[in-house]
């Protein structure tokens, strides 16, 4: 997929002033294994408004379904705890409600839809009475009423004949369908927020964007937030408004779309943008990131990037560089945000550069 | 495989009122029509439906014996005559008479009852507390599971015949129902885990996770997407094990720790003609001979159901 650099915004860009919808604060989640501690998220933050889309942009193990379940609360507690943080929504924090509250917020305020859609629908059930669940667990109504509001939802979103369609099992339908009929189920009640992880990973391409449309128009028509967890950049430009580049369970970049594409703040950010193919680069090669992603059980000290970091400098290995603003409605964590910002180069071969490992350094490899 | 939604696919296209018409048909009892697939799958089936036959005239044989047992004119198997001592078939007895001179056809006929009461009710009891105790110990973990799991040891370490032969000759009393309490006793832990096996098993799919994000309760979880999805195997292993139970209670009878003379059941029958094998084997056959088919029945029957039930094989 291409990048469309420097595309205007659908709608007007979200100032800071406008309340948010919901206020991740400092969350940090850990799983305690036998032998083990893995900090999965290490203090991670974020805000959506209303009808607002963010993005949480990493790679596989960068904490960003973790965050999403501490969000929802659907944690496996047996192994997982969150250890710190708040998580504001509609003025109170889920992470202080009681259990029940917590399960009202679910399904009729904040909703998930997950990648694999298969496994997410109960192999059991006809899809209309699954998406029928929802009203009559949620909302009290018949089995009758229920269904033929399942159906109705399912035309929304864009199952054909879908009258005759809901008496069908998941596996009668194809990958596509089934996302439709999770989005179908995830926006039943009218959520505030509805969060997709990696929604369209599993599907083809053509499928890929069809579902995007989809979740656009429905956020749209309904208002309500979005939150696309992905790694996939291509995805991502095309539906957020805001990015939050996620990195060894913290963000790392916030910015609106536009400008990240155009000009990423932070090393790791302009790492994962070179190391995509873009049609308006003259460059033929890509360079991907060198390094492994870190390993969680042991965090390094200082900036968690800067292992990987080409222009990692003394400093960055001392001390871990706070998240803070560097330009408009722009947030990094990266002691030369400003030099990477402007490509300064410069600043980031300065004096003080340090020999980077051999494993440190992507051009060798690329 | 018939999709559950090919079957409308004659209703015309839908307009205004005939739109409502079709939502209702569409909106009738969509959970049966999983039901619906297996049954008309089993339909299809001969093995499904000779052995339900024979599972049928068993059972009606179990709850109205006298009309079976009458069929030959002498239906009364207390009517005996010690002159008839083991003889061997004839006009009206068609099975020949056993060492008490008693009708051995009306005594087989009669014998089906204890024999099959015990295998339903050891299988249903059995299943019953394997659905509550298994889907508790895997949903739940931690504690509970290490606790029923613990307690499922003890009576697996049993060798279960001579488990259930101390405990038999120590009751006083052994009918039907202390019969049953034995073999339940032995029977229950095998079910369990296995309804534990698979109730662990679904816990971590997807579908539960899903179910849990869009606010279902862990009870709702548990009861509306765990079971249906992890019952399928435990009953039909149930109904396997159902012809097994009653092997076990004729075997427990035949070595003289399970039901007493003067009751009637397939057991008795068959530990009483141990001793004349040679001389008179129609005492052995014709018991024999209907606890086989019996025991078969029941196995086919739930083999034919596996496959019927089995989602995974949809």
């Amino acid at each position: 997929m291409t990048l469309e650099v420097g595309r205007p915004l659908q709608g007007a860009p979200l100032g800071h002033e406008r309340a948010s919808l919901l206020d991740v604060k400092d969350l940090s989640v850990e799983f305690r294994l036998r032998k083990k501690v893995v900090h999965a998220v290490n203090g991670f933050s974020c805000s959506v408004s209303p009808g607002e889309t963010l993005a949480i942009l990493g790679e596989s193990g960068s904490g960003k379904s973790v965050t999403a379940h501490a969000i929802m609360g659907t944690l496996n507690t047996t192994t997982a705890k969150v250890t710190g943080g708040e998580v504001w929504f509609e003025g109170r924090d889920l992470l202080r409600l009681p259990d029940r509250e917590r399960r009202r917020v679910r399904g009729r305020k904040i909703a998930i839809i997950f990648q694999d859609s298969l496994s997410a629908l109960n192999p059991l059930f006809t899809v209309a009475n699954q998406i029928g669940e929802m009203f009559r667990f949620h909302d009290g109504m018949n089995k009758r009423a229920a269904e033929r509001a399942a159906v109705d939802l399912m035309g929304r979103v864009g199952i054909p004949d879908a009258r005759r369609r809901a008496g069908a099992y998941p596996h009668e339908f194809s990958g596509g369908m089934r996302q439709r009929i999770m989005i179908a189920m995830a926006l039943a009640l009218d959520p505030a927020l509805l969060i997709a992880d990696e929604p369209t990973t599993a599907l083809d391409v053509t499928v890929q964007a069809q579902i995007m449309e989809l979740l656009k128009d429905l956020q749209r028509e309904m208002g309500m937030g979005l939150v696309l967890i992905t790694h996939d950049l291509g995805v991502v430009a095309d539906m957020a408004d805001r990015i939050v580049v996620m990195y060894a369970g913290k963000a790392v970049e916030v910015s609106p779309v536009h400008d990240l594409y155009s000009s990423p703040g932070h090393p790791y950010t302009a790492g994962l943008l070179q190391s995509i193919p873009r049609l308006d680069s003259a460059e033929d090669e890509l360079r991907p990131i060198g390094g492994a992603p870190p390993d969680m059980t042991r965090l390094a000290t200082g900036c968690s990037f800067q292992p990987r970091c080409r222009w990692a400098q003394n400093i960055c290995k001392g001390e871990p560089p706070p998240l803070r603003t560097v330009a408009d409605g722009r947030r990094s964590a990266c002691h030369f945000a400003e030099a990477v910002l402007h490509g300064d180069e410069a600043v980031l071969h300065g004096d003080q550069a340090v020999l980077v490992g051999d494993e440190a350094s992507g051009d060798e490899h690329a | 495989m018939i999709p559950a939604w090919s079957g409308r696919s004659e209703l015309p296209e839908p307009t205004g009122d005939a739109a409502e018409a079709a939502a209702e048909t569409t909106a009738v009892e969509p959970g049966a029509s999983f039901l619906a697939d297996a049954w008309s799958e089993l339909v299809h089936n001969p093995l499904f439906i000779i052995s339900g036959a024979i599972v049928v005239l068993i059972l009606a044989i179990v709850i109205f014996p006298a009309p079976f047992a009458g069929l030959f004119g002498h239906g009364n198997p207390h009517a005996c005559n010690l002159a008839d001592s083991n003889e061997g078939p004839r006009a009206g007895h068609p099975f020949g008479f056993d060492v008490q001179g008693c009708d051995l056809y009306a005594n087989v006929i009669y014998g089906a009852r204890p024999t099959v009461t015990i295998g339903l009710l050891v299988t249903g009891t059995s299943l019953m507390i394997a659905i509550v105790l298994g889907s508790l110990a895997g949903f739940l973990g931690g504690a509970v599971d290490t606790i029923l799991g613990r307690l499922a040891d003890v009576f697996f370490g049993f060798p279960f015949i001579l488990g259930a032969i101390i405990i038999l000759t120590v009751i006083p009393e052994r009918n039907v129902l202390t019969v049953s309490l034995v073999l339940i006793i032995f029977g229950w832990p095998v079910m369990t885990r296995l309804m534990r096996s698979t109730v662990l098993g679904e816990r971590s799919k997807d579908y539960v996770l899903a179910a849990r994000s869009l606010g279902a309760s862990n009870m709702r979880i548990l009861r509306k997407h765990i079971l249906p999805n992890a019952v399928a195997p435990v009953i039909v292993y149930a109904t396997l094990v159902t012809g097994g139970i009653m092997v076990a209670e004729a075997t427990l009878t035949f070595l003289g720790v399970g039901l007493q003379a003067p009751a009637i059941s397939w057991g008795l029958e068959l530990a009483s003609a141990q001793t004349e094998i040679q001389q008179y084997p129609h005492l052995l056959i014709f018991p024999g001979l209907f606890l086989s088919i019996t025991v078969l029945a029941f196995v086919t029957l739930g083999d034919t159901l596996r496959d019927a039930l089995d989602p995974r094989l949809r």
